[in-house]
């Protein structure tokens, strides 16, 4: 019998594939290394120190900045959830119907528009929303983000409902459930993985935007992206390095029980 | 026994699709289902008996028509308005409810207390020999077990009718010939009048009361099996139920002629005769009024041995005769022998 063509038996597979890794993953090791640095520079190494982990955690910037970025990505993941749930059934349990193409296009629309077009968008609506109500609280930031994490969310819970046997919903029927407690008894329920997935995409995109934040935040009302970019312009100490770091270790966490929770029970 | 019928369906239609392109997979049905009897509707695949099937269930709504339950007309009635029940062909278990909890689904959606839930719950376990699993997740059973869930689920809110779409298609051969004798023996304890659909016709003859075949989205014919299987309506039915052999032929005074010129007696109107393999008899060939043939081949199957037959114009026969202890029928090939025909045995069909 005749080898199978295997690209790993190709010249030049093994350095390819290690350069690839190395480019990907050496600045973040890079990044990781320094936030444990004792000195104020990100790129000469003097010594291992926790402390820019404790300066982080003493400066009420950096505090305020890191509980804005949680309670806008809590409370947008949450909406856009919600909405991506009613979408998701809403597009997968009726008949096919015309223009359902175009619905998925519309409700995928944050993914193939440009971020920065959204953003100016954004922040032409909500400024003359500002000037007519008045209201500058974080809420603009709040509905922002809920809007461009729909399709995170919508994506797999979407991808959930059509693997879903449709026969149990069909039995469920047949055993007295009326349409409600069919939803609330056997769909929800089957659902569940999905939607706890996509709401975990929805709040790792959102704790992690800069753009369209930037644009439509009010003054103070920095994020802890935003913050870090604003750091940036000054001088840049380790301290940086730590946030990123345990940004990285909490969108790590996410990812890995978003993969768990996906592959469970097919 | 009351006067009502458990199913009734009166001129029912269903199409699929619109226009040109419209299918009709239910064309013109009317047919009665009595109260308590083991009902079958028997057909190849696409023949419509799940589609009826399913219009009974709620699933779908006829096209035209009417549908009954219990002599109260439900065609408008969602699924979970109707008093049926349904065992699905993959049987459909809710697998992130226990054994238990799927058994006791129905009541607990119609509302009922939970003492009552846990009482027929019990009950519905002990009647499919489950007790022992009530706390099991559906996946961890194995096939023949889901399918006593599945059973005990459809059971468990007594409904007037149990619909049974293909349930035993997916169990092994030993398995499918033990969840036959269950299903009989269900039927008679609970009393509930069981829809069965399936493409076996062996299951259709050994289970049912009544059977109704249905071919290319009609009801060909309905009776007992031993009415379905020795007094066969048409073609179809003869032919897809167990092995018929046919002849063409034309009435004449005293019986019917074949093409061969032998007359021979026979029930029935058309212009095809059937009988069956194992209803004829072989003879010596220049016995009076048997029908001349020649042997041309011989296939033994253990019990019986098969006969291809070749009569004078070319017709083909089967002749099916029990194996004697030797195992060797007595017959060679090229041999020519004598074919009659058990009295009754023959009969007229509408193509």
């Amino acid at each position: 019998m005749a080898k199978r063509f295997d690209i790993a038996r190709l010249p030049g597979f093994a350095p390819i594939a290690l350069l690839s890794f190395v480019a990907l993953y050496l600045p973040i090791f890079t990044l990781v290394g320094y936030s444990f640095n004792a000195g104020n520079s990100v790129a000469v190494w003097s010594g291992f120190s926790l402390h820019w982990y404790s300066a982080a955690w003493a400066n009420e910037t950096v505090k305020a900045a890191t509980l804005r970025s949680l309670s806008i990505a809590t409370l947008a993941s949450a909406i856009a959830t919600v909405i991506a749930t009613m979408a998701a059934i809403g597009t997968t349990r009726r008949r096919a119907f015309k223009g359902q193409t175009l619905i998925y296009v519309a409700i995928n629309q944050p993914l193939m528009v440009p971020e920065i077009v959204t953003a100016v968008a954004l922040m032409i609506f909500f400024g003359m929303l500002k000037q007519v109500t008045g209201y500058q609280g974080l809420g603009y930031l709040i509905l922002a983000h809920a809007a461009f994490c729909i399709p995170f969310a919508y994506l797999p819970i979407r991808a959930r409902l059509e693997g879903m046997d449709l026969s149990l919903e069909t039995a469920a029927a047949d055993l007295y459930a009326s349409p409600w407690q069919t939803f609330r008894h056997v769909t929800l329920p089957l659902l569940g993985p999905g939607i706890a997935a996509g709401a975990m995409l929805a709040f790792v995109i959102s704790l992690d935007d800069v753009v369209i934040t930037e644009f439509v935040k009010s003054g103070g009302q920095d994020t802890l992206p935003t913050y870090m970019l604003g750091q940036m312009r000054r001088a840049i100490t380790p301290e940086v390095n730590a946030i990123s770091t345990l940004l990285l270790g909490l969108t790590v966490a996410l990812l890995t029980a978003f993969f768990l929770l996906t592959r469970k029970r097919g | 026994m009351s006067q009502t019928n458990a199913i009734e369906a009166r001129h029912t239609i269903k199409a699929f699709g619109q226009g040109d392109s419209a299918h009709r997979a239910l064309d013109d049905v009317s047919i009665t289902i009595r109260k308590g009897e083991f009902f079958t509707l028997l057909g190849p695949s696409g023949c419509g008996k799940t589609t009826l099937l399913r219009l009974i269930a709620g699933f779908e709504m006829p096209t035209a028509g009417d549908i009954l339950i219990d002599g109260a007309e439900v065609t408008d009635l969602p699924p979970n308005k109707r008093p049926v029940n349904t065992v699905f062909q993959s049987y459909a278990l809710f697998p992130h409810l226990t054994v238990a909890e799927n058994v006791g689904f129905a009541l607990k959606m119609l509302g009922r207390p939970k003492a009552e839930v846990a009482e027929v719950t019990a009950r519905m376990l002990a009647l499919v020999k489950l007790e022992h699993l009530a706390g099991r997740k559906t996946a961890q059973l194995s096939g023949g077990q889901q399918q006593r869930v599945a059973l005990a689920r459809a059971l468990a809110p007594h409904p007037k009718v149990l619909l049974l779409d293909e349930p035993l298609s997916a169990l092994d051969l030993k398995l499918r010939k033990e969840m036959q004798v269950e299903l009989k023996r269900l039927q008679m304890e609970t009393g509930i009048t069981f829809v069965f659909v399936t493409h076996d016709q062996e299951e259709a003859l050994t289970m049912s009361d009544r059977i109704g075949v249905m071919s290319a989205g009609k009801l060909q014919q309905v009776g007992s099996p031993r009415e379905i299987y020795t007094r066969p309506v048409n073609r179809f039915v003869a032919s897809f139920i167990g092995e018929t052999n046919f002849l063409p032929a034309k009435p004449v005074a005293g019986g019917v002629k074949l093409g061969c010129g032998a007359v021979v007696e026979a029930e029935g109107e058309g212009h095809t005769l059937t009988v069956r393999p194992e209803q004829l008899r072989l003879v010596a060939a220049n016995e009076p009024g048997a029908i001349a043939a020649t042997v041309e081949n011989l296939v033994y199957f253990g019990t019986d041995t098969h006969l291809n037959l070749r009569l004078s114009d070319g017709e083909a026969l089967v002749a099916r005769v029990q194996s004697p202890p030797t195992g060797d029928a007595g017959f060679a090939m090229g041999q020519a022998v004598g074919v009659t025909f058990l009295p009754g045995a023959a009969r007229l069909i509408r193509d």
